[in-house]
């Protein structure tokens, strides 16, 4: 019998990547390539939607090539994607108009506060279980609607569509131009401000909020769904479901039961926690959220912490500071000093999501001395996406009335042992990796592969789930409390730095 | 002995005329100043581009000296970043062969273990990367010692210690057992650490062929030998499978 396999695609904030898993999820094939990231402006983060889509073209057909396989030996394709990212296109051209404002991007920060001053500001969050906040789509679509000349008619008529990355792919990999499809899955269109958390429906109330046409808009699956067949780069492909990447960490983690909890390390850092059939309401700055939505059930709710900068402070550390040639060298030079030596960086680049929410909040270095090395430099950056993760661990346990017991994890940062280490330390836990780091591409292979049948239920794929890797916390209670409490006053040193532009 | 090589020779102007000035030139310049076509000199900066010995600015297009220039004195990769780039191959391996996965590079005169994968049967297990582990008793050892002559020829000066009735302690013996390893491409481990345990271990290449470490399976002899003590043909195949994966996202056999 010839083998079969399931295919996902993972749209990261860096990269994209098509992985193909074997019947025991096991990865067979990888075929990668970044995309280019612009900073026009301080705060404003941008992507080409269009070389996104360029590099699907050359992926795909790579990772099959890669494992000697066909077209029809995979049984499904699962899409997961960076979320919140927003892109606007012509229907009749396939022509994105300007470029994908990225998730971190705080262009959009004057807006909010616009926002945050209406009169049924309140509601908002009840209906999407969202703050507000320049992290989400609407504002930057709003942005859109209200800077490109034109633009607003254009979608009152119908001739523009939005979408987040899945939703681009989706309508490109379908025919594009022709005919394709404009789709989007719950736990993407979760991340709006658009969508009613409880019937998961476009709600009329925040559209007129945010005064978005509804035109525009995908509409909403669940999240395994038939999205339809590619038509494009590989046709006869089924599209058989669509996540955003952490709704798809959470679920490649196989974190099906209540309570259930994992962390991506990736460009950002994002804790889920299962809340089953329940939508909880956060009081300690957790954003409520889909976890995931199978076909034909009720959607599982979730907690989220998502935290902007981790991965991307190293990227920084890398690229703009020029103090290592690649991401991993961060620990090499972290090894090369005992500790911190008194410093701390907050790297509030798009103010600070969760659980403070300060949009106006920028990044600082403190307790800068002459003793500092870039080796401490190093710790702290290390150490930032620790201390960053005990303060959603820490809402987390005060939301949910649950106190976490160890700490599961996955994502390109989990390569660094001394970061996991720090972790474990800091969170005063045991943190476990599972055997496929790529978690996101396993979620959404498994979702796909489960709307097709090619696995049969939630507990088989509970049964590939191994330990890989798990580190033991170490650091002694003082010591900790100590350290924490540094960090959190270099936290308190960031809020406010941004302040309104002023006129001219 | 033939001649020198002119594109070498080329190549080697380039990144002097680099290394000089401002150090950021446009392909054209570089063309100009050595009295190349300009294609030539597009040719050798593509090569020069793919070994990491020159960058290219996206903005502008001009050269300049790649970062690989200046760690070629540290010839083996930095372990973190082998680690990074390792670990999706590394935890498929372990999943196929369901057994314990480690990589190694060599360290003072022994193989440190710079990732390791726990055996997939979610037993209690300990992470032991950082450990050392002595290079002519173990497959992965075994396999840098295979590569590395310098390596090889100081572990034949010293001292083999026994550390199990099988363990190679003569240097003659160690020798023929590592051109083995060249010539089959893998190294077996059988009960010559510790008794009861064998393993298997291929190279890590890099760019031009370098190994740049070993990765490999280690578990019960019965599992992984038959009753001889040889490695099963199935395992050494996705050991060595999972060597060449991660050798060839590191810009090997390119
Ligand atoms: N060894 C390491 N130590 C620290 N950081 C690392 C290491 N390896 C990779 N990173 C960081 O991890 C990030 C890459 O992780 P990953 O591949 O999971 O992200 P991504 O999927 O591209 O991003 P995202 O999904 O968030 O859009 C980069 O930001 C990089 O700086
Ligand atoms: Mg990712």
């Amino acid at each position: 019998m010839t083998q079969r396999y399931v295919m996902s695609i993972d749209q990261g904030t860096t990269s994209t990547r098509c992985i193909l898993f074997d019947q025991r999820a096991r990865l067979v094939s990888v075929a990668q390539r970044e995309q280019q990231q612009y900073f026009p402006q301080p705060g404003w983060v941008e992507q080409d939607a269009v070389e996104i889509w360029r590099n699907v073209d050359r992926i795909v057909p790579r990772a099959l090539a890669d494992a000697g396989i066909s077209a029809d030996q995979v049984m499904a394709l699962g899409i997961a994607n960076q979320r919140e990212t927003t892109v606007v296109w012509d229907r009749r051209t396939g022509t994105p108009v300007g470029r994908a404002i990225v998730w971190q991007d705080v262009r959009t920060e004057e807006l909010v506060r616009e926002f945050e001053r209406k009169p049924d500001a309140d509601t908002v969050r009840d209906r999407c279980g969202l703050p507000l906040a320049t992290y989400f789509a609407a504002p930057r679509l709003r942005w859109l609607l209200d800077s490109v000349p034109g633009l607003r008619d254009r979608a009152e008529r119908g001739d523009v569509l939005f979408g987040t990355m899945e939703t681009w792919l989706i309508w490109n990999l379908t025919g594009g131009i022709d005919g394709g499809l404009h789709l989007t899955d719950v736990t993407n269109a979760s991340r709006t401000l658009l969508m009613n958390l409880a019937t998961l429906a476009w709600d009329d109330e925040l559209l007129s909020f945010f005064d978005i046409p509804k035109r525009m808009l995908p509409e909403i699956q669940p999240s395994t769904a038939d999205f339809g067949h590619t038509k494009r780069v590989v046709p006869g492909l089924r599209i058989a479901a669509a996540l955003g990447d952490q709704h798809a960490a959470l679920f490649g983690q196989t974190c099906f039961a209540r309570g259930e909890t994992k962390c991506t390390y990736g460009t950002g850092s994002f804790l889920l926690m299962n809340t089953g059939r329940e939508l909880v309401r956060s009081t300690h700055g957790l954003l409520t959220t889909i976890g995931y939505q199978l076909g034909g059930e009720p959607a599982v709710y979730a907690l989220e912490g998502p935290i902007a900068v981790t991965g991307s402070l190293v990227q920084w550390f890398r690229d703009s500071l020029g103090l290592i040639s690649s991401a991993p060298e961060i620990e090499t030079l972290a090894r090369t000093v005992q500790d911190n030596g008194g410093c701390y960086i907050v790297p509030a680049f798009s103010g600070l999501f969760a659980p403070h929410w300060h949009s106006e909040a920028r990044g600082i270095i403190v307790g800068l001395t002459s003793y500092i090395t870039k080796g401490h430099l190093a710790r702290a950056v290390l150490e930032a996406t620790g201390w960053q993760t005990r303060e959603v661990v820490d809402a987390m346990n005060a939301d949910s009335g649950l106190t976490a017991s160890t700490l599961r994890v996955d994502g390109g940062m989990t390569a660094d042992h001394l970061l996991m280490q720090f972790i474990a330390d800091v969170l005063d836990l045991p943190v476990m990796r599972p055997i496929v780091a790529e978690t996101v591409s396993l979620g959404a292979a498994y979702a796909a592969g489960l709307g097709v049948g090619f696995w049969p239920d939630l507990e088989g794929l509970r049964r590939n789930w191994h330990l890989a890797a798990r580190w033991l916390p170490q650091l002694d209670a003082s010591r900790r409390a100590a350290e924490y409490a540094n960090w959190q006053r270099a936290v308190e040193l960031t809020f406010g730095w941004a302040q309104p532009r002023r006129p001219v | 002995m033939p001649g020198p090589v002119q594109a070498i020779e080329r190549a080697a102007a380039i990144l002097r005329l680099l290394a000089r000035g401002s150090g950021r030139l446009g392909v054209g310049e570089i063309a100009a100043s050595l009295d190349l076509a300009k294609g030539t000199a597009h040719g050798i900066l593509r090569t020069l581009h793919g070994v990491g010995f020159v960058e290219q600015d996206a903005a502008t297009g001009k050269y300049q000296l790649g970062a690989a220039l200046l760690h070629l004195g540290t010839s083996y990769l930095d372990v973190n970043e082998l680690r990074s780039r390792a670990i999706n191959w590394a935890d498929a391996l372990a999943a196929r062969s369901g057994e314990a996965v480690r990589i190694g590079t060599p360290l003072e005169g022994n193989a440190l273990v710079v990732h390791h994968v726990f055996r997939p049967d979610d037993t209690l297990q300990t992470l032991d990367v950082g450990t050392l582990l002595p290079l002519h008793a173990t497959a992965l050892g075994k396999v840098l010692l295979a590569y590395d002559a310098d390596l090889a020829a100081s572990a034949q000066r010293s001292d083999l210690p026994s550390l199990t009735r099988r363990t190679v302690v003569n240097a003659a013996a160690l020798s023929r057992a590592l051109a083995q390893v060249r010539e089959n491409g893998w190294a077996g481990e059988a009960e010559e650490f510790m008794p009861g345990e064998a393993g298997i271990a291929a190279p890590i290449r890099s760019y031009g062929g370098l190994v740049v470490g070993a990765i490999g399976i280690t578990g019960a002899a019965d599992r992984l030998c038959d009753g001889r003590l040889r490695p099963r043909p199935e395992l050494v195949t996705l050991v060595r499978n999972a060597a060449r994966a991660v050798s060839r996202d590191l810009g090997a056999g390119r």
